[in-house]
């Protein structure tokens, strides 16, 4: 299918109109090519690249196993956590992954509800990057508990004593909020799945992957009376995904703002925790998603339209952030408290921190000012370069909340300074190892974009499409 | 594939692949209008406006999630009221439990009705789609199996009262159908 060209895709009733949009799919594309290019990256052995990218990645991921191990082995100590600074990296590194999980689901459930039918092409992709950053994510709290094997403690039932948890505690909506959101996020990407997972289990040659992908397809028909409901459970789970989304960062937002520590006790943390989810998610689905077109050929399908999307909606969600993080310095000033003005005069001029919170500043606020011009948008480099500042800026943003709002407390004889250890970096590093690797499986074992959903965005999937061509064809031949 | 010399064999179904979507959603204007009742169009993707076509209703998969989303919020209430406020109030800096402590409840009570609700949703879906089913008649033919890439596919099962193997087949061939297949099973 090197030519996959058709003449039904010639020009759609929207095109004619002088109302012409950018296609979604470029160059005219045929059903089949649709199905060939995505199933072949299934397929067929993988590039060079991927194995150059995969080997490093399960290396970092066994750094993490080994860290693991060492700490659960030795005990907490091992980490840089003091007193007061309970909080280091591990949930500096929580709230980072989870925020990045936004996006998928935004993609896959918000721009879903909103009729963006441009997400078709990277919401497979960007939600299975959620569920892999989720993952991540899970694997810092639950050994910030410390002894790793009471980490059902978290779950909601009572202990020896018959004590029951504090379901008043924001730590416990956490629990809820994230594993609720693990298990829909999970649901949705497998639902979406399912269609695709019949293509490619009726194109598979060997028996092994007609088995393996035909009991994962569920004996799938795209009858239309399959599709009818198919269609409404995807409706349903993208509505109950939409506020889970939102509540999700809200909640974890909760585990700072419902304290009274200055610098946390903030009511403006749940949007802004939003947005910022939202901006850093999208960075990661970018840093990810340029790469992948360019190694698969995929450029037909996710479009230099669909990364001005996504840049664009950088540009709009950092300059959300940065409006919070203003408006964060001028409540501190505007509040007359001293401990508040005092947080944020040790954050932004004299704290230990103080180059964090400029770090912060640039990558997540300046950087993206860039994507106010077209070319900027257009230029992958460029994308990139900014999508990749974003990614460090808002880990740096968790930090510059977390350290030093604890680090310097109200009476000088609970300050202490943290600095993390080799093995929370070593950690850390090692959960872009597991994320990577998790990625790059999911490249090579399942289809990267969601096959059914391009289908239908082609001009030639609308039931009218050919009725209207024959019109306009007659409408021709009688002038 | 179907036609067998195997005389245990029944005709199962037609199968008939149409060119476009567009051909496809008149043929089953044309189906839904002879009064035929058991019978589906398989496509790739799925066309928006074939339910109207077909003469189907609207699903009611999402009374199967309401109910899950009830559930959820009762069974929330339930954990978080009888357990905090009932079996061992646990008093935390200084926070009352009592009735007036439900606020602090809402966000395990969202999320569960969330929780609940997606898994209605994949359960119901499963039931109301009768999946799994590994094993179909409609997979031993090998027209059918376009479907998954870009066969646009009606089909009319001969359990439905006006399957007639000859009429159906000049029905679905004035259709405009582009190849028939008698499905044997």
């Amino acid at each position: 299918m090197a030519n996959g060209t058709t003449d039904q895709a010639a020009a759609h009733p929207s095109e004619a109109e002088g109302v012409a949009r950018e296609p979604l799919v470029l160059n005219n594309r045929s059903f089949s090519w649709v199905t060939n290019q995505i199933c072949s990256i299934v397929e067929n052995r993988q590039p060079l690249g991927w194995w150059f990218l995969f080997i490093p990645s399960v290396l970092l991921a066994g750094c993490l196993g080994f860290t693991l191990v060492y700490l659960v082995s030795t005990g907490v100590g091992v980490w840089g956590n003091n007193q007061p600074v309970a909080w280091g990296w591990a949930i500096v590194n929580f709230v980072f992954w989870i925020g990045i999980g936004h996006a998928g689901t935004l993609i896959s459930a918000i721009l879903f509800l909103t009729r963006q039918r441009w997400r078709t092409s990277v919401n497979r992709a960007s939600e299975a990057m959620t569920l892999f950053a989720v993952v991540c994510a899970g694997i810092f709290p639950g050994f910030h508990v410390g002894r790793f094997w009471m980490v059902w403690f978290l779950a909601p039932v009572p202990n020896a004593n018959a004590i029951w948890q504090n379901f008043k505690s924001p730590l416990l909506w956490d629990v809820f909020a994230v594993s609720t959101y693990f298990t829909v996020s999970v649901i949705f990407w497998y639902i979406g799945l399912i269609p695709d997972l019949a293509t490619l289990r009726d194109r598979a040659r060997t028996k092994i992957r007609k088995m393996a992908y035909g009991f994962f397809a569920l004996g799938w028909r795209g009858g239309n009376r399959q599709w009818q409901h198919y269609e409404m459970g995807y409706l349903l789970l993208a509505a109950l995904s939409t506020p889970l989304v939102l509540s999700v960062h809200s909640v974890v937002s909760f585990d700072f703002a419902t304290s009274i520590v200055p610098g946390w006790h903030t009511t403006i943390f749940p949007p802004y925790f939003v947005a910022g989810a939202i901006f850093g998610g999208f960075a990661m689905v970018l840093t990810l998603m340029i790469p992948c077109r360019r190694i698969y050929g995929l450029q037909d399908m996710i479009t230099m339209k669909h990364i001005d999307n996504m840049a664009k909606i950088i540009l709009l969600t950092g300059s959300i952030v940065g409006y919070a993080y203003i408006m964060e310095l001028f409540i501190s000033y505007y509040s007359a408290s001293k401990y508040e003005t005092d947080a944020f005069h040790l954050r932004i001029l004299s704290g230990p921190y103080t180059p964090y919170y400029y770090c912060m500043f640039f990558c997540n606020v300046i950087s993206p000012q860039i994507f106010w011009f077209e070319k900027a948008r257009k230029n992958l480099v460029v994308v990139f370069i900014v999508a990749n500042f974003v990614n460090a800026g808002m880990w740096f943003e968790r930090f510059v909340i977390i350290p030093t709002s604890i680090s310097i407390d109200f009476l000088p004889g609970q300050w202490g300074i943290y600095h993390p250890s080799w093995v929370e970096m070593l950690m850390f590093a090692g959960t872009f190892g597991l994320f990577l690797s998790l990625f790059l499986l999911f490249l090579r074992f399942l289809p990267v974009i969601a096959i059914a959903e391009v289908k239908g965005v082609l001009p030639q999937a609308d039931p009218h499409y050919h009725d209207w061509k024959k019109l306009k064809e007659g409408r021709r031949a009688g002038a | 594939m179907s036609a067998t010399a195997n005389s245990t064999k029944q005709p199962y179904a037609y199968v008939a692949e149409f060119e476009s979507a567009s051909d496809l959603y008149h043929a089953a204007e044309k189906v839904r209008d002879a009064g035929f009742r058991k019978w589906d169009v398989h496509t790739p993707y799925p066309v928006h406006g074939m339910d109207h076509a077909m003469g189907m209703k609207k699903s009611w998969l999402s009374a199967i999630v309401l109910g899950g989303g009830l559930t959820g919020f009762l069974t929330a209430f339930v954990l978080e009221f009888f357990t905090q406020v009932k079996l061992y109030p646990t008093v935390v800096q200084n926070k009352p439990t009592n009735l007036f402590t439900v606020p602090a409840f809402f966000p395990v009570m969202f999320e569960l009705t969330i929780l609940f609700s997606a898994f209605a949703t994949l359960f119901g879906l499963l039931i109301v789609l009768l999946l799994p089913r590994w094993n179909h008649p409609l997979f031993e033919s090998e027209l059918f199996s376009k479907f998954s890439d870009d066969g646009f596919i009606l089909v009319i099962e001969s359990r439905d009262p006006k399957f007639r193997v000859e009429k159906t087949r000049e029905l679905l061939e004035s259709a405009g159908a582009k190849s028939v297949e008698l499905l044997e099973a």
